[in-house]
């Protein structure tokens, strides 16, 4: 079981719901991902258009816990607004603070987000920062009372996979929080790695939606978190240098 | 009556005098929205005691796909 503030998951694996070719496909992929907890961001509606369709209309929105993102935001006070907007749906009081510092690259400001997670700690929020693989950061994100930290894997979107193992090692062994890997997960070997490195779990968006079967994608991540984490479980053997026979070798018959 | 709506100039009739009021004429009834009415969140409950007045600002915001 994941425990995050009073929220316990049988599924380690969190789904962005953005970006999915279709809802039929998306609702698919998000039922073979078997996730508990779906994320989304908050937008201004459309008022000119009220019939475009959204993908809450399409699942059962009682079978999931939201962890809507604040996106969008450039600093705490915008992510708290929107932390705030997100709770006032009434179905949700978790948030994901995210907050870019850089357009290019997309990667958190991190004064900015322990800034705005000591604030929504303080609103009674469940807080699950997005932040770099800084192992300081981590540490002072869970020392402001966030709920789990997430550091990402490499840059959003990029698909580039784990490139600082060695970091989120030093986070993971550090927290007393979940550790959920977030952003830069490209494929289901990257997120069993990050499970087998001893992540609570994993959040991941673009490897689900922008894949060629987005529906294989989610069920494909689900294997790869479940078999990361029994990996990490189990306990893996050192890595050696030079062989060691597998085989016995005392008997062999051929020969002399 | 002229208010804002996410950043655009709206024009109202007299029969809109609150929240739940412009909720119904822009047709978004028992969508699922949330509303902040001069920067102040409203809770569901609060929409029909929301009067609105002439250069009110309103941001109508819903969740959409987001990873």
């Amino acid at each position: 079981m994941l425990k995050v503030g009073n929220y316990q998951f049988k599924s380690r694996l969190f789904l962005g719901t953005g970006k999915y070719p279709d809802f039929d496909i998306q609702k698919q992929a998000v039922d073979k991902s078997e996730t508990e907890v779906l994320t989304f961001s908050v937008r201004r509606m459309n008022i000119y258009d009220p019939s475009l369709p959204n993908f809450l209309e399409k699942i059962d929105v009682n079978q999931y816990t939201f962890l809507p993102n604040t996106a969008g935001a450039k600093d705490a006070k915008e992510a708290v607004r929107i932390a705030k907007l997100a709770a006032a749906s009434g179905r949700c009081d978790m948030v994901k603070v995210e907050i870019i510092g850089c357009d290019k690259t997309l990667l958190p400001d991190p004064i900015e987000t322990l800034k705005a997670t000591k604030e929504l700690v303080a609103e009674g929020f469940t807080v699950l920062p997005y932040t770099s693989d800084d192992v300081v950061l981590a540490k002072k994100l869970q020392e402001a009372g966030a709920h789990a930290v997430m550091p990402g894997a490499s840059p959003i979107g990029s698909g580039q996979g784990i490139i600082n193992p060695l970091n989120l090692s030093f986070i993971i062994e550090q927290s007393s929080v979940p550790v959920i890997v977030d952003a830069g997960i490209g494929s289901p070997a990257d997120a069993a790695y990050a499970m087998e490195l001893g992540a609570d779990g994993v959040l991941l968006n673009t490897a689900v939606s922008g894949a060629n079967d987005p529906v294989k994608m989610a069920e494909a991540m689900k294997y790869a978190v479940e078999a990361g984490r029994l990996g990490y479980e189990a306990g893996r053997i050192p890595k050696k240098d030079y062989a060691v026979a597998s085989s016995p070798e005392e008997g062999i018959s051929i020969g002399n | 009556m002229k208010i804002t709506v996410n950043g655009n100039g709206l024009e109202v009739q007299e029969e809109v005098k609150h929240i739940k009021g412009l909720i119904d004429f822009l047709e978004l009834e028992g969508k699922p929205l949330i509303i902040e009415h001069n920067q102040q969140i409203l809770q569901k409950e609060e929409h029909e005691k929301a009067v609105l007045e002439n250069g009110d600002k309103v941001e109508i915001v819903h969740f959409v796909g987001g990873g």
